[in-house]
This record gives structure tokens, sequence and C-alpha cells, in this order.
């Protein structure tokens, strides 16, 4: 060997040896911090270990869109009110320590408690929200869920620019302690509203010393510097890992919190997740993998959890296809499909088959139960409509995001669609941005689609039904529609107003431009030794609730 | 020789300017945006949004200013980590791919070798079908596959590394980097078994080799000094690309072992559509491949006398 070879080796060999020398050597000096605890350590120390999924892409509560992102952010700021421990129908006080509306909802006056700080040590005051929902009604700050305040009054103006003067929006500070809330109609639902990201209030002088209110994505959200009025703040974020939140001492309620900490660990995989929750890595998962879901009912029952989800599965129509226009046809696809077998034997998480579009648990709403399984009927319509036996009927196809489940449901419609009424649809799957792509543009024939509220009110599932929502997609419109959903708005009595919006429903399973699936149930694994944790319909869980158990339950 | 090094280490910078280009370009045809979502937000926010990240201008200005960006190595803000930049992510989740590809290469390169020369030196006998049966099944079996069953035996079983995390998870005696790198490492070296056994008896072949039985030298001696300089040329070749490829992190294994690596931020951001993470990786790798090939034609150089003028 020539001597420049063995010097170009040898270097290359210390390279190598340098770099494994470092990262063991890393590893062993990491401290033992709490994101290393096994789960009976952490039961002792009163750590709850979860996983929520991927990664949250922010934790700025106004410009958060996803479920990840609101399940850690619920940790470390509280809204107005707060979710109560075991009923999503009720609020217990939050930054508000009492509050009171007119008769007709459309006026409320929130009282912010003296005693309520935030974690910097500056007190919170009505100022604080007024800036906050500023904040969010800036258009070039491009908060995407804007939309959500467009209930208040003289919102939307202010965001389109219509009025440059934010006095006219409906939130004002009568003083430091004193907030009013003045909307554009009725909202008996405001208590569950204010708990969404987007009514959440967040740190005026923080915001402002990252940036201006416009600026998006600053480095507030980081470790060190969030500032949060929740039960925890928090201590460390490492990407794609784990976002470890520790009690907040300056918490209003802090002398009745529970926990000492929570570690939220982004695991995307399912897998991985249900392997580091056998491993006594996590007290809960985010889901369950399908495949595992009938083994945990049969061996491992007090493990698994299913609660109902305010959330409804179905296929939208592209109505502007002809055939498919003809609202007869429509019926007949949706009493065509066998809903309790795609649930019994294709997700095996006691879904339940969605009769209307509304799921249950929507408060005093009583969901409707107008669409079954009926295939007399189904091809009786079909025949009226000029396709006897199917005969005639085009190919259309059904369009999916890449799923196995989607899939799994897709093809078992498909072969239901063939045997009840002899027509013949084909899938296609896309990848998930072209998907959102193709449905948006309503550039489809049938396209898998799925809906979850973000309160408790039927309203979150109607409204995107009205003619130019930008959610609607499917070119359905009717006026008689959108007058029953505007006048539900304008109607101050609860009851009265469930009714319009009952009558609104009727309409729109009348017309069907939607093919119903299920209504969604929200699986996971927790160990037993999580306490209250209870089934809230919206998976809202307020954590300074939840307790643990010092002792050590193992999964096997 | 310096002055190849220096030649090969000009061209980088055109062979990145064309993967820049391209990439730029590729992201800009593929449908879907950034910002759209199940949930669709408002067209005026949509449009915000644009705006903001100045992707309503035409495409060749947005062009013009990525490029004067990146040539301050500016990589511009991650759309889907909405307070860091591409440098930021790049500059946490490499140093991770780093030690996990480092170690699976010296797993991929032992084993593989050892597999190799072992196979060739055993022709046509058991210890030849059987380290070369094994690699087949090696090359075969996914890393999907693999890397579960790991988790399974060393994780849950025996209880000796951690299923899932990266960060201090020091309860296990194992560092959460040994798996995903064994993981790695195992499908690798299964490769590099196969062109170590090639090459060794393309060269047990020649002459000289015969000249070197002839004259009574000892075989270990023949395998390891005169065979293994030309026999291990082929590996050589590969190991620039591989130990390339193994330290910008693959997606699979840092899935399932769901460690916070650059090959997951890679396919990541392709899925997101986040049109500076994309083209900052991508440009990150290609230096690196552009780089351990140099590297490894280097090697080569010194190696084989032939390939030197």
């Amino acid at each position: 060997m020539s001597s420049a070879m063995k010097t170009v080796i040898g270097v290359i060999a210390v390279l190598f040896a340098g770099v494994l020398v470092w990262m063991f050597a890393r590893g062993t000096a990491t401290d033992r911090s709490s994101y290393s605890l096994t789960l009976r350590e952490a039961n002792r120390n009163k750590i709850l270990l979860l996983t929520v999924g991927s990664e949250p892409r922010t934790l700025d509560p106004q410009a958060a869109q996803g479920v990840t992102e609101h399940h850690i952010i619920m940790a470390m700021i509280e809204g107005l009110v707060a979710p109560s421990i075991n009923d999503q129908a009720k609020v217990v006080p939050g930054m508000a320590d009492r509050w009171e509306h007119n008769d007709d909802y459309s006026v409320w006056m929130f009282h912010i408690g003296e005693d309520r700080k935030w974690s910097n040590g500056d007190s919170i005051t009505a100022h604080d929200f007024v800036f906050s929902y500023k904040r969010m009604l800036t258009a070039s700050f491009g908060a995407q869920y804007a939309e959500n305040l467009y209930i208040l009054k003289g919102a939307e103006e202010y965001y389109n620019g219509k009025t440059g003067n934010f006095d006219d929006v409906g939130v004002k500070a009568i003083d430091d302690h004193n907030l009013r809330i003045e909307l554009v109609g009725p909202t008996p639902y405001l208590l569950s509203l204010v708990q969404h990201d987007s009514w959440l209030p967040i740190n005026p002088k923080t915001i402002l010393k990252f940036g201006n209110i416009d600026t998006r994505d600053t480095k507030w959200t980081h470790a060190g510097n969030y500032v949060a009025n929740g039960p925890f703040i928090m201590k460390t974020w490492r990407p794609n890992d784990v976002i470890e939140v520790v009690r907040n001492p300056l918490y209003w309620d802090a002398a009745n919190v529970k926990l000492n900490g929570i570690n939220f660990y982004s695991i995307e995989n399912s897998n991985t997740g249900g392997r580091a929750f056998q491993a006594g890595q996590l007290h809960k998962t985010d889901q369950v993998s399908l495949d595992k879901v009938p083994y945990y009912r049969r061996m491992h029952p007090e493990l698994i959890r299913i609660d109902p989800y305010e959330g409804v599965y179905f296929y939208r129509i592209n109505i502007s296809r002809k055939v498919l226009d003809n609202p007869k046809v429509r019926l007949a696809l949706n009493l065509a499909i066998d809903r309790d077998a795609i649930v019994k034997n294709i997700l095996r998480e006691d879904q339940k088959p969605a009769t209307g579009f509304t799921p249950p648990g929507m408060g005093d709403y009583t969901p409707l139960n107008k669409i079954t399984y009926d295939p007399e009927r189904a091809r009786q319509l079909l025949a009226e409509a000029g396709y006897p036996k199917g005969k005639g009927f085009p190919k259309f196809t059904i369009h999916f995001n890449t799923l196995e489940s989607h899939r799994a449901i897709a093809e078992a419609i498909q072969q239901m669609w063939k045997e009840e009424l002899g027509i013949d649809v084909t899938l296609e799957n896309q990848e998930w941005k072209v998907y959102l792509d193709t449905q948006n543009s309503i550039n489809y024939d049938i396209s898998r689609s799925a809906w979850i509220g973000d309160f408790l009110d039927p309203v979150t599932f109607l409204s995107m039904w009205t003619a130019g929502n930008g959610n609607n997609n499917t070119h359905w419109a009717n006026s008689k529609y959108d007058a029953l959903i505007e006048q539900a708005a304008r109607t101050g009595d609860p009851k009265t107003r469930l009714d319009i919006l009952h009558r609104a429903e009727e309409l729109f399973l009348s017309e069907l431009p939607v093919v119903l699936v299920y209504w969604y149930t929200n699986t996971y694994l927790l160990q037993p030794s999580v306490q209250n944790w209870y089934p809230l319909v919206l998976g809202n869980h307020n954590y300074k609730y939840i307790d643990l158990k010092d002792e050590f339950e193992r999964a096997k | 020789m310096i002055k190849i090094i220096a030649g090969r280490l000009f061209q980088l910078i055109p062979v990145l300017w064309i993967i820049l280009t391209l990439t730029f370009f590729m992201t800009k045809i593929v449908p879907g945006g950034p910002f759209s979502a199940e949930r669709q937000a408002t067209p005026e926010v949509i449009a915000q949004l644009n705006a903001y990240y100045g992707l309503d201008k035409p495409v060749w200005q947005q062009y013009l200013r990525y490029l004067s960006k990146v040539v301050m190595f500016d990589f511009g803000p991650s759309y889907t980590y909405q307070s860091e930049s591409v440098n930021e992510v790049i500059g946490r989740a490499f140093p991770i791919s780093l030690q996990i590809g480092t170690l699976a290469f010296c797993i991929a390169l032992v084993i593989g070798v050892t597999a190799g020369v072992i196979a060739a030196a055993n022709k046509n006998k058991l210890l030849d079908y059987l380290p070369m049966s094994i690699s087949m099944l090696g090359i075969c079996l996914p890393t999907f596959v693999l890397g579960p069953i790991l988790a399974l035996v060393f994780g849950l079983v025996l209880k000796l590394a951690p299923v899932s995390g990266w960060y201090g998870l020091n309860y296990v005696p194992l560092h959460p980097a040994v798996m995903p790198a064994v993981t790695l490492g195992l499908f690798y070296a299964a490769y590099i078994a196969r062109l170590t056994r090639g090459g060794m008896l393309d060269i047990l072949n020649q002459d000289f080799i015969r000249t070197a039985r002839a004259k009574g030298v000892p075989e270990h001696e023949i395998i390891f000094r005169h065979a293994s300089r030309g026999g291990l040329l082929p590996v050589v070749a590969f190991l620039g690309p591989c130990f390339a490829g193994l330290i910008s992190g693959s997606f699979v294994v840092e899935k399932v072992f769901n460690v916070p690596g650059l090959g997951q931020e890679f396919i990541k951001s392709v899925f997101n559509r986040d049109y500076p993470l994309i083209l900052g990786t991508v440009v990150f790798f290609g230096a690196l491949i552009v780089i351990f090939n140099l590297v490894s034609d280097v090697v080569q150089l010194l190696l084989d006398p032939r390939s030197r003028n």
C-alpha cells in the first residue's frame, strides 16, 4: 500500500471513529430528564406521556389549524371558558370567571378574573382579548381560521378592509376586566366556540416583542419564549420527537392541577405508536392501527377506548355531472349501501352508520334517521330515473386519497352498488395534495370526504352546504336551504333555532349531494393508571383534571 | 491529484445549480399547494398567504429571488415548521441522520466485506452459499419489515433498545441510533457482500494470483495482500454514494423508529409541498452525493494505479 493511501484511509477511519464516539458520548451525557421516564416513574412523578400524532406545525393558536396543534395548545392556553371534566356540553370558568348574555344570545359580557395571569407575570385583561381578535382579523396576518370570527359584528368588514377602524368590530374592553362581545346574530353556542384555537388569547407584549401584529412564524412559540396562561408552560420542544410542558405556577387554578407535566410525543406511524405503548413509553396513543383493533378488543379491552367523535365520513357528489344531477339517482346510491356491514367488517371501531349528516352528540340536536339500507327502494328509484337494473348508467369514478381504509371502504361500496343496482364504478386514488386540488376544483365524480366539527352545534356541519361556501365543493346550491341557515342565525330561541336547522338538514337529505357512510369514533389505547380521562365528543380534554395513579400496570 | 480534486469541486457549483433549477420548476408543476387543507381557508386567506411568502409573483421572479437568497446560503422559511428556517431544520435533523448513517455504514462495511471475502474464498462451498443466501434475503427484505421485527425483538421482548424516539431515552441500554442503524446497515451489508464476492472472484481468477499460488504463497496472504486490493475496487466505487445515501437518512427507518432525522423531513416536505424545504434538502443531498463520490474516486485512484493516468 502506498503511504498516501494509508493516510487517506487513516483519516477516513478517524473521522468515523470521531462521529461514533461523539454520538455515544452525547447519548450518555444527556441528563436523565423527564422524557426518558418509564411508565412507573412517570406515574410516580405525575408526568403524562402521550402522543398526538404528527408534529405540530405551529403552537401559535391563531395560526394553528389541526387537531394535533389544538391538543397541545390546550395545555398551555386557556380561553374565556374551558372544557368541563366529563361533559362537552358544559363549560367551566377559564379566563372569565363569570359571563352573561342578553335574551337572544347576541351580546355577551365576559368578566375576566382579577387573579388571571400570563406566565410572564402580566395580568390578563380584556384588552388582551381585543388585541388577539384584532390579530386574527388582520388580513395580512393570513390566519387560516379568520372566518371563525366573522360572527363578531363588523369582523368581516374589517377583514376585507371595508372599515379600517377596529372599534367598529363587536369586541370591546369596557375596562381591564370586562369584555363585551357583540355578534352579528344570536349565537347560543358561543361558549363552545370560544374554546376553539381561533378564539384563544395570546400575550400582546410577546407577539410585539418578536414582530408586528401581522408577522407570521416568529420565534415566540419556541420554548423559553412561549407565554402561556393555561395549566402548563412549555419546557422543551424537540421537533418530531417531544414537546414537554410543565406545571404553570402562575395559573389561576394551579392548586387544582393534578399533573406535574405532560410530554407530547409526535409519532405519526400508528404501528410505532402502538409499540411505544406496549414498551411502556406512552400512557396514551392517538389512534390504533386498523388491524390491531380486534386484538386489543379481544385480549386487552381494559387498554382500548372507543369514544364517539364529532365527525362524519361521506362522499361528495359532483352534481354538475349528468345523471348525478338527478336527486333520485343520488338517493338510490345512498340507499344501496349497507353501512352496518362496512362498520362491522371493515372498520370495526364501533362507528355508527350515518343516517343523517350531523352526527349525534350535538347538544340538544337529535340526529336525523333518514338514510338507511333499503336496496329494494334504491332499485326502484334508479328505475324511475331511467336506469332499470343499472342499464345505460354511465361509469363514474370514486376518488379518494391514498390510504388503505379509504380503499377498503371504496371497494365495499363499489361492490354494493354493483350487486344492488347493477352499476359499475371505478376507483382512483391520489396523493393527498393532488386529491385536495381535485376536490377543491370540483374535478371529480364522487369524492371521499370527511368533516370534523369545531364546536358543539349543528351549524358546524350544516353551514358548509350553503351556496358558494368554500367547503361545499359539490356545485349543490339551494336557496331554500340558504334561507333556513340564515333564519337560524337570526333566531334567538335555542329550541326554535334547532328546529329550523332540522328542517334545513331534512331538505339537504332530500337532495343529497353526498353519499353518507359513517359517523366517527375516536379509538386509542389508554393505560389504566390515567384517571379522569372521560369520553368527550370533541376530544377536548381539560388537562388540569387528568391525574395518574401511582401504580404500574403493564400492557402485554 | 490536487488538480483533479479542485476540478471536481468546481464542478459542484454548476451541478447544484442544475439540480436546484430543475427541482424549482418541478415543484411548480406538481399539482397542489402548501396551503391547501381538508378544511379550505377562504380564497382571501390563501391569497394573503401566497402574497406573504411571495408565491403570488410570476414564477421567473420567484426563481430569481430564490436564487439570489440561495447564493447567500439562505434557503428561506419552512412552510411546515412555521417558526423554523430551512437551514434550522437541516441543522437539527442532519446530525441525527449522520449518526445513524455513520453507524449503519460501519455495520454495512464490516459485515458486507467480511461475508463477501469469506464467500469468495470458499467459492461454491457451504461458506459461499450460506452468506450469499443470507445476503439475498437481506436485499429482498425491505427495511419496513426488518425494522419492526428488530423493534419487536430488541425493544419489546429483550428491552434493550427504545422502540420510538430519540432524545435521552437512557432507561434502555442501547442508544436510540442502534436499531435504526442495524436495520439500514444490514440492507446495505447484503449489497456490499455481493459486490465484494464478485470483485474478489474476478481477481482470484487472474494470472498473477495463479502465479502467486504456484509460488506457494499462503492462501490468506493471497486473499488479503494480493486479491483484496483489486477485488475491493467495485466496493469502494459504491461506498461514496452509499455513505451519502446512508447519512441523508431513510424515511422508512426514521418512521418505523420515530427518529427525527433528515430523511423524513425530505419526504414530508414533498407531501406538504413545502417548496423551500424540498429545495433545501435536495440541494443538500446533491452536495453530499457529489462530495462523497469524489472521496470514493480519490480512494479508487490510490488503490488502482491504472486509473491514475
